[in-house]
């Protein structure tokens, strides 16, 4: 898909000449400049980009973006990306949805894109809460969440949104921050290079409905202890002086934290994004409680399986192959098939 | 001995029999072969939801009729001549519509006391007497082809499950039909099992030379072909006609064609037929729902297919939204719902026409789309074609309203050369369109369709963006100004209104009626046979059908006008009569009936003889 040429393309060829209309101190701001910064690494035309998205706060994102783009329906975005990836291969195509557009209403179709393995970047804007209506709780929201919709607090678990993706086996997932532009940039990159489905989920701040919600990822004070960076082929340790690390307890099905000095080196898991079984991402899924404390960020998952797009291209192209009639030849033969007669 | 041969004009055969009995494959193969012999043909299956419903009772009865002629017919005809009947429920459940003296013939092996009780029968008709007005025809059936096969290398069951051969070949002699195509039809059926395609012509034969040898039958009928317009012809059903139209849609604009579909009766056999034609670039997705299904098909219309999604009436409801957005995007895109009896569930196998209203009208905001129906099997063709066209050339989505009767039944169709159906070729935008020769404009209309440029993304220059909030005239920015609010709610509506559909026409050959019968979609056969029953007793009736409903012919009102009485029958409870009333303030009154089956041309001529005698 990438030009031989360098495009020489920048942000600012990606910005819109929309007026942005997110509240003062989103985190949508952060997030769409990283990607707008991170556009040109692709090297793919404008033209051969195409953003589509469902209905929320974060999906105004299309509107921002100087490429083609779409602001679909409630949930839907990554079935309308599906038909879109489907017959035009030659795009990229990136879904932009939330918590409640991806997890809630359009849950359905977020499982099955992943199941099939899309060709779609999909970035799942994550804020733990309803923006755009104003301030009801999310499928991702912690139980107890107290809001508008729930003044005594909300009474149904939430979703984990990577594991519920490795549930479906999404052959890549991933974690990122709004606010640590590095990363998130990082994480963009390998989603881009991937071939299938990417998932990546991105802590976004809403600053009026759930401030801070992810503060304790972000303050300098409290940030390296809560925070596993995963680096593939790294083993995976973490806190400020790499205090703490991840091992796999014998007999368990999970992955725990223990204290590094107490632990010999050869238990500490490196972290390996490849391994096929996605028990093992899903383990690391699971490490973080709703306190966000031990929250792994990276590349979780990435692994190779034929996308969508290419089996159904694969189909027609082979059909197609055995074909030396025009198609109006073989429309006239297929309106004559099965049995006929003749009346002069 | 010598059989007497007795012409007839036209016969109507129903075969019926449990679920598992292959009464449909007996009656599409019977069907075949009268094809071949070239009369005129109409067909009804008619089965229930439940693939086996438990053996031998009433609820598990599976019958398909058969209509055929030496003259053009236009329904599978009201009452049978001739049934076959596999066993007591089958007899039971088709007695009621038999006329006296139609011949039934019965495999008298099914009689026996634990399959009548099953039915309710205290006596088995077949001694009671309770059959004297019928021509009975008793016929061992089973226990003759099990003795046909003996020295067949097949199990007992397979030899048993033969037995609808046997009819056929009893079926095929007594109307002389030509069986080769049947043979050729079970060697490739069972071409992995050499000893089953033997068996089964075995049975087939056994059952033709009984025919021949017993002395029940003394009569062997003719049915001469009928007078057809040169040229070659096939069997259709509407679903196969539908999907071939479909086909020739993305041959004919040469786009590829993607369908968008969620497994439901009776739409599924449009998304089998259309998923063996990748060769000629058809994409079929079957999604994980129905919303998927419509959402993919407007993805890929973004994208520069031709996008279809196809259902029925409860998948119409769940793509509702969608279709909402597509009217906002002015993308193009194909919803055919083919129509069962509803609400909900309803009776999925069974017909009616009660998503009218929800085509014209159910949708949130001021949303408003093409709709048209086919009359018949092999007119699903054609309008799938314009369907296409509509959607194409207007930038919108277009319903397409088939149903279960026209989607399952099936006619001769004379094959259309491929160089004379419609040129649907589209251009996308290429450039800019802004007056400055620089800005894109992806609402500046055509002043003559009034639709938008569809320029597909892998367009340098026009990269824009699109979405369901408002958008500003022109430029497509989002908006939220009044007036142009109400400019884009009436330009979406102009832009049906004014899509130019062909005047509909009537045919009133006696040039003095003063009724007129107004139909639309399935209804076409039974009500142009209405219609001539009354011409051919000197009554005078006019006949016009829409096959556009949105937009309506520009001429509808004109002719409505024109007659002292409009009558509208209708399989649901006066949905056009009620749009008709409305629209055109004319007094049309409604003619309803809501049973899952098609009428029968009698009860239409029966009550059109009471208006034309009153009006």
């Amino acid at each position: 898909m990438s030009e031989p040429v360098a495009l020489k393309l920048t942000a600012k060829d990606f910005k819109s000449d929309q007026e942005v209309r997110w509240c003062p101190g989103c985190g949508d701001y952060a997030i769409l400049a990283a990607v707008q910064g991170f556009m040109p690494e692709l090297n793919v035309p404008r033209e051969n980009i195409v953003f589509i998205s469902g209905i929320g706060c974060s999906s105004r994102f299309p509107y921002y973006m100087n490429t083609y783009g779409m602001h679909s329906i409630h949930g839907r975005a990554p079935a309308i990306a599906t038909g879109l990836s489907a017959t035009r291969p030659d795009l990229s195509v990136w879904v932009v949805t939330g918590d409640g557009d991806a997890l809630s209403i359009g849950g359905n179709h977020l499982i099955h894109a992943l199941r099939r393995n899309v060709n779609l970047k999909i970035l799942l804007f994550n804020n733990r809460i309803y923006g755009l209506t104003k301030g009801q709780y999310s499928p991702t929201s912690e139980v107890g969440k107290i809001t508008k919709s729930t003044p005594v607090g909300s009474a149904d678990a939430p979703f984990n949104p990577l594991s519920l993706a490795l549930g479906a086996e999404a052959t890549f997932v991933a974690r990122t921050i709004d606010s640590d532009r590095k990363h998130l940039q990082s994480v963009l990159r390998a989603a881009a290079a991937h071939q299938g489905s990417a998932f990546v989920e991105i802590y976004q701040n809403c600053n009026i409905f759930n401030d801070g919600a992810f503060d304790q990822l972000k303050e300098p004070a409290t940030r390296d202890d809560a925070l596993i960076r995963l680096e593939h082929g790294q083993p995976i340790t973490f806190g400020k002086d790499g205090q703490f690390c991840v091992v796999h307890p014998p007999g368990g099905f999970g992955l725990e934290v223990r204290e590094t000095a107490a632990t010999p080196a050869e238990e500490i898991v490196v972290h390996d994004a490849t391994v096929n079984d996605p028990a093992y991402a899903f383990a690391l899924s699971r490490l973080p409680g709703l306190d966000l404390r031990n929250t792994p960020i990276g590349v979780f998952r990435s692994v190779q399986r034929a996308s969508y797009d290419s089996v159904v291209q694969e189909q027609v192209a082979a059909a197609r192959a055995a074909v030396s009639e025009t198609p109006e030849e073989q429309l006239a033969g297929l309106l004559a098939g099965g049995d006929t007669w003749t009346i002069l | 001995m010598t059989k007497q041969i007795r012409q007839l004009d036209r016969v109507v055969i129903r075969f019926a029999g449990d679920s598992g009995d292959g009464m449909q494959l007996t009656g599409d193969r019977f069907t075949s072969e009268t094809a071949q012999l070239g009369n005129d043909i109409s067909t009804l299956p008619n089965f229930p939801a439940e693939i086996r419903a438990p053996a031998g009772t009433l609820p598990g009865v599976s019958s398909f009729q058969v209509h055929f002629a030496d003259y053009d017919i236009l329904t599978p005809g009201d009452a049978p001549n001739v049934l076959v009947a596999m066993n007591p429920a089958a007899l039971k459940a088709n007695l009621a519509e038999l006329p006296r003296g139609a011949d039934i013939i019965v495999n008298t092996d099914e009689f026996n006391r634990r399959n009548l009780a099953k039915v309710g029968y205290t006596t088995s008709p077949l001694e009671d007497g309770s059959l004297a007005g019928y021509q009975l025809h008793p016929v061992a059936l089973t226990s003759m082809t099990v003795g046909a096969l003996a020295e067949h290398d097949v199990s007992k069951k397979d030899a048993e499950r033969a037995k609808n051969m046997f009819a056929l070949g009893l079926l095929s002699w007594m109307y002389s039909r030509p069986y080769e195509s049947t043979l050729r039809f079970l060697e490739r059926k069972f071409a992995a099992r050499p000893e089953l395609v033997a068996a089964n012509i075995a049975a087939f034969r056994a059952g033709w030379n009984f025919g021949e040898t017993t002395e029940d039958f003394s009569v062997r009928y003719e049915v001469k072909p009928a007078r057809m317009l040169p040229g070659t012809y096939r069997n259709i059903t509407g679903n196969a006609a539908l999907s071939l139209g479909l086909v020739a849609a993305g041959v004919r604009s040469g786009l590829p064609v993607f369908l968008g579909a969620y497994p439901i009766t009776p739409a599924s056999d449009i998304l089998h037929e259309l998923s063996k034609h990748k060769k000629l670039g058809v994409v079929t997705m079957q999604a994980e729902d129905e919303i998927a299904a419509v959402g993919a098909a407007l993805g890929a219309s973004y994208g520069g297919s031709l996008g279809v999604t196809t259902t029925s009436g409860p998948g119409v409801a769940l793509k509702s939204e969608t279709i909402s957005l597509a009217v906002a995007l002015e993308l193009p895109l194909v919803i055919v719902d083919v129509q069962r009896a509803g609400p909900s569930t309803g009776m999925p196998t069974k017909t009616e026409q009660a998503d009218l209203n929800m085509a014209l009208y159910g949708r949130h905001g001021e949303a408003p789309v093409a709709v048209i129906a086919p009359k018949s099997p092999a007119d699903c063709f054609y309008a799938a074609l314009e369907a296409a066209r509509i959607a194409l050339t207007y930038r919108t989505p277009v319903i397409l309203l088939s149903d279960n009767y026209v989607a399952n039944g099936s006619e001769p169709w004379l094959l259309p050369d491929v160089a004379s159906l419609p040129d649907l070729r589209v251009e996308f935008a290429t450039r800019p369109n802004g007056e400055d020769g620089t800005t894109f404009l992806p609402y500046l209309r055509d002043p003559e369709t009034l639709a938008r440029p569809w320029a597909v993304p892998g367009t340098p220059g026009l990269e824009h963006r699109i979405g369901g909030l408002e958008k500003a005239d022109k430029t497509g920015d989002i908006s939220y100004d009044p007036a142009n609010h109400d400019f884009m709610v009436r330009t979406r509506a102009a832009r049906i209104e004014t899509i130019p559909v062909p005047d509909v026409e009537v045919e009133d050959p006696d040039g003095d009626a003063r009724v007129l019968v107004l139909g639309w979609g399935s209804t076409y056969g039974p009500i142009g046979a209405a219609c001539r029953g009354l011409r051919q007793r000197g009554l005078s009736v006019a006949q016009a059908h829409l096959r556009h409903l949105a937009p309506m012919p520009a001429n509808l009102g004109e002719v409505l006008r024109s007659y002292q009485r409009v009558v509208i029958p209708e399989m649901n409870l006066g949905q056009l009569a009620h749009v008709i009333r409305a629209k055109y303030l004319v007094d049309a009154v409604g003619y309803n009936q809501v049973r899952g089956l098609p009428f029968t041309a009698a009860e239409l001529e029966t009550m059109l003889e009471e208006v034309v005698k009153n009006v």
